[in-house]
């Protein structure tokens, strides 16, 4: 005890017992197996990928070509990369809680308090650490190319978000191996996370973590809205861009405004815990309703800011795949700003039963349902883009057809659930867990994935495998359908959601159905890999180097994939809403421009890198207390800016020649390949150039 | 071909164990057994048929419109350039407006209707009941009468019952489906609901809000019984039941299961899992509240329900191991 305390300046409270292996010698039981696994897979994994990268070689390009890099196209594939690892960690924890579920009535197999740890895990990685790096990634890769820019507004800050978000993710890892994360589930709800009753390390991991991240996507939020701002090519007027570019809009502006009362709600529990205040605790005028509602009220325009930009992937693919101008562009608009407008007025629904009486719930729930008519709107505007298209049945179409069947019915039980008087019943109850799951894995993986079979293309050059991406596809649709549609009804029956265990025999064959239905999710994770391995051993077939593989629309599609550096050799003028269709019905698509300039392009730096780890090492040493490298990682940051401030070669210069060398090439491919029609599209004969089968 | 098979197969037998598990529901508002959940049924019957109004398109619609407008079909009409038409969008954006609204009116109607603090009628006054949240049980106060007890909330059918509700830890919510909708209990703190049932039975009571490595066992049975069988009850929780003073509730107040506190407190006149409690302080329930209004801090080791509560006098107290645990509590 007392060789401990002597060493406690130095590490804080850290003790043997932190670390999981020690636990499991200790006390080797099922449940803590599973825990010390999941820590053994996260230290594996980190040994064969460093193990990997030796072998091949490829620190250098790890750290030159992409960990320095400030190319927005390069930060969102990091971005996505660091979505997946995260998903497939959110998809086997949820495996497991469906599991125990399945045996729940016995007891099942894992201690509640390891429970507690899985669904306060899967719920933060889910969203800020899935959903939101994926959006961003996605975001990041297209939005510059659909706006004609070179880059995003601020590159540096692009990559310090993606450190600080990367931050975040470290800090979960860690928490499996080192200790233990919060039981307080994704929004960490004191009083239960304060002091009196989480006195150990769960709840500051949460809150270095989510905090951190956090902050960085504010700043993405910043750099997304400035860069739609002024970034647009000329002739790009608002009402010409992109509907997946005016959905970035409006979710750059819910970032702007709903990340902070976030950071304010964490940093508040934070010097709760840290430093004795009383904003959230039972004593002294702490008053925990207002943790509700600044978590809520960053927590519901949250979900619209990830449903948004998926919202207009699914604009983009409809469209495309019809072979059709967009049905009803205008509603479309109005339908997202008065979504991210109304996403501020409904955070309340959150807490019908808080007692706040029921004319302010009336107020809630009105304005909740309002939004079902926008949201209404926009699936029909994309029905009738189908109508009188010619549809292509393409894994995006997949995807969007799950959509389009599972989020109906995600938004009826929506629906049903701002109605108070159900949401009494309803609350807290997987019927609850249910519906979330219905919008957010229809909505926003769906079309993530859709994005990412429609994009790969032009990101890499080659297609993605076709038979791997349905399989996967089809998948995902039955093994979501069957995993969590059960749930509404053990929902309505009353099992409250986060029950490690029930005891009425009812809701056991109805889990079972979820838990058949995680076999099938599964199987599509795997289906997912196995595309990518094939794609990629295969890809000499697909290339579609051109960069038009699916006759697209917009801008991202009239120049080569993978895309330049500087994007665009010359930036292009816009005169039409589908400016890209509208050059190849002119027939002026792949013009040699009259002449070239010089590109000015940002230098890359290692400041993201020295922010995520310096970010990473004050977020450790503030959970475990040790004080003073908190203090010395805390000061590395204004360090490091002070330092990056004396470097003034912060532009590097592409000349014209070098460009027109480049362009003249890749015009010279266009002219060599053969043209194709969509039916040839998931041929090997698609080179990425498309026959002109629409006319004006 | 034959993995097809199966697998349909499989689908099959899933399906149909399905259904006949969804019949059998038990303890919730869609076997309603008072006013107020059967009112929360008709209402989410009411509005799930009315949103299908805007649904029901998209399901019949996308599986027509990929077919038809297929690639290959080229008999079916295209249009690659219309985009837009004023009459459709007026469709688009009225129909479910128009639903919206209807549905406005309901659920404000409804919501007024149904506010847990609003009492039900009945011809008798209400019973009163006060209900303290701790970790992980509920313990009821029955103030008329000077008794309490956990893991048991008797009340007499057809009348109102009318509650109190607070918490002596973290936020709970307290739910009887059967019965009506879930209110949430907050330390410092009051919030009220109303209930009443229709005929005698026991509901199973539940907190909805999680608490802890207890929470799935904080449960409890609501019993409905005649206006005889509670006076029964009654002079059973007076004659079997122990003392609550500072002692008795300081015991309470540490993390336990209603199981537990039956073990510590309870004999052998209890039922399973209950606990009675006589000799109630007549102003408990205000000392809870007024537990957090001091002005003065509560030390983490006299916070009920905290990880922290009297571990100096529990020595070797642990989580971990609930046997010892409860002995623990017994000493």
């Amino acid at each position: 005890m007392s060789s401990e305390s002597q060493l406690s300046w130095l590490i804080g409270r850290l003790t043997p017992e932190s670390f999981s292996i020690v636990k499991v010698i200790q006390n080797p039981t099922v449940n803590e197996l599973i825990a010390s696994g999941a820590a053994m897979v996260v230290i594996i994994g980190a040994v064969i990928t460093i193990s990997l990268l030796t072998y091949f070689k490829l620190w250098r390009t790890l750290w030159n070509d992409w960990l320095l890099s400030v190319d927005h196209k390069k930060i969102g594939i990091m971005y996505i990369v660091l979505a997946l690892v995260m998903l497939a960690r959110g998809v086997l924890e949820g495996a497991i809680m469906m599991t125990q579920h399945t045996y729940g009535l016995d007891g099942g197999f894992l201690q509640p308090d390891h429970f507690a740890e899985l669904f306060s895990t899967h719920g933060t990685i889910m969203i800020f650490f899935v959903a939101m790096p994926f959006i961003i990634g996605v975001i990041n890769y297209i939005l510059p190319l659909q706006i004609g820019a070179r880059d995003v507004s601020f590159p540096v800050l692009n990559q310090i978000s993606l450190g600080l978000t990367t931050t975040g993710a470290a800090l979960i890892m860690i928490s499996l191996v080192v200790g233990d994360f919060s039981t307080g589930g994704w929004h960490n709800t004191p009083p239960y996370t304060g002091l009196a009753f989480n006195p150990g390390e769960g709840p500051d991991y949460w809150i270095w973590s989510v905090g951190l991240a956090g902050f960085g996507s504010t700043l993405t939020g910043i750099n997304f809205a400035v860069t739609i701002y002024k970034e647009r090519a000329p002739g790009m007027h608002l009402f010409r861009m992109p509907l997946f570019t005016w959905t970035v809009l409006c979710t750059a502006i819910i970032m702007i405004f709903a990340m902070p009362p976030l950071t304010v709600a964490t940093f508040t529990l934070a010097l709760d815990r840290y430093l004795d205040f009383h904003f959230f605790t039972n004593d002294l005028g702490g008053n925990m309703m207002n943790y509700v509602n600044l978590f809520w009220l960053f927590g519901h325009p949250e979900v619209y800011l990830l449903i948004l930009p998926a919202y207009g992937i699914f604009s983009e693919v409809v469209s495309t795949f019809s072979s059709k101008r967009l049905y009803g562009y205008a509603s479309l608009v109005y339908a997202t700003m008065v979504i991210a407008v109304l996403s501020f007025t409904v955070w309340l629904h959150h807490f019908f039963t808080m007692g706040q009486g029921a004319n302010v719930n009336i107020a809630f729930g009105i304005a909740s349902m309002c939004i079902a008519v926008p949201t209404g709107v926009k699936i029909y505007d994309w029905m009738a883009t189908m109508y009188r298209g010619r549809i292509r049945f393409t894994v995006p179409m997949i995807y969007m057809t799950g959509f389009f069947m599972m989020f109906t019915v995600g938004g009826v039980t929506g629906v049903m659930l701002a109605n108070p008087t159900i949401s009494f019943q309803a609350h807290n109850t997987l019927f609850l867990v249910a519906h979330f799951h219905n919008v957010i894995i229809p909505g926003v993986l769906f079309a993530l994935l859709a994005g990412v079979s429609y994009w790969f293309p032009k990101a890499f050059g080659f297609r993605l495998n076709e038979y791997w991406g349905k399989s996967a596809a089809l998948l995902w649709i039955v093994g979501f359908a069957l995993a969590f549609l059960p749930l509404y009804v053990v929902g309505l029956m009353g099992m409250p959601r986060r029950s490690v265990t029930y005891t009425d025999p009812a809701f056991e064959p109805v889990l079972m159905v979820s838990l058949f239905g995680v076999i099938f999710i599964l199987s599509a994770l795997a289906c997912t890999l196995i595309q990518i391995w094939v794609s990629v051993r295969d890809r000499a077939k697909t290339r579609v180097t051109v960069g038009d593989p699916w006759d697209g629309r917009s801008l991202e599609w009239s120049i080569s994939s993978p895309p330049p550096e500087y994007n665009f050799a010359i930036i292009p003028t816009v005169t039409d809403r589908d400016e890209f269709m509208a050059a190849k019905q002119r027939g002026d698509a792949y013009k040699k421009p009259d002449q070239y300039e010089d590109i000015h392009m940002p230098t890359d730096t290692p400041i993201g890198i020295i922010i995520c780890l310096a970010a990473t090492i004050l977020g450790f040493s503030l959970v475990w207390y040790i004080w003073w490298l908190a203090a010395v990682s805390f000061l590395a940051i204004p360090l490091a800016f002070i330092i990056k401030s004396f470097n003034l070669n912060t532009e590097k210069v592409i000349t014209a020649a070098e460009i027109e060398k480049e362009h003249t090439a890749w015009l010279d491919q266009v002219n060599q390949v053969e043209p194709i029609t969509r039916e040839q599209e998931t041929t090997s004969i698609n080179h990425g150039l498309a026959v002109v089968e629409i006319t004006s | 071909m034959q993995s097809k098979k199966t697998w349909y197969f499989l689908l099959t037998i899933l399906i149909i164990i399905f259904i006949s598990a969804c019949s059998e529901v038990n303890d919730s508002f869609l076997d309603p057994k008072g006013p107020v959940a059967a009112e929360q049924k008709a209402h989410l019957i009411n509005v799930t048929l009315y949103t299908l109004i805007a649904a029901l398109p998209v399901f019949i619609l996308v599986p027509y419109f990929l077919w038809r407008y297929r690639y290959k079909n080229n008999q079916s009409k295209y249009t690659p350039n219309w985009e837009f038409s004023g009459i459709l969008d007026l469709v688009m954006w009225g129909v479910p407006f128009a639903i919206i609204f209807v549905l406005s009116t309901m659920l404000w109607h409804q919501t007024k209707k149904l506010d847990p603090y609003k009492p039900i009628e009945s011809p008798q006054p209400a019973l009163e009941i006060q209900v303290v949240g701790m970790d992980w049980k509920w313990l009821f106060i029955y103030p008329e009468y000077g008794i309490a007890s956990v893991g048991e909330m008797a009340f007499p059918v057809d009348r109102s019952v009318s509650m109190v509700l607070t918490s002596d830890t973290v936020m709970q919510s307290f739910l009887i489906s059967s019965l009506a909708g879930q209110i949430y209990t907050m330390p410092g703190m009051q919030t009220k609901l109303h209930i009443k049932a229709d005929q005698p039975g026991i509901f199973e009571g539940q907190n909805t809000q999680f608490n802890g490595v207890g929470f799935s066992e904080q449960k409890f049975n609501a019993v409905a019984m005649s206006d005889l069988q509670f006076k029964n009850w009654i002079n059973t929780v007076e004659s079997y039941g122990v003392t609550l003073n500072d002692t008795t509730y300081d015991t309470l107040a540490v993390q336990s299961t209603p199981e537990e506190v039956h073990e510590t407190l309870g004999n052998k006149s209890m039922p399973n899992n209950i606990t009675y409690f006589k000799k109630v302080p007549v102003n408990l329930y205000n000392t809870i509240i007024g537990r957090y209004h001091t002005g003065e801090a509560i030390p983490l080791d006299q916070q009920p329900g905290g990880a922290l509560y009297k571990l100096d006098n529990l020595e070797n107290f642990t989580n971990k191991d609930p046997d010892k645990h409860s002995k623990e509590i017994g000493q």
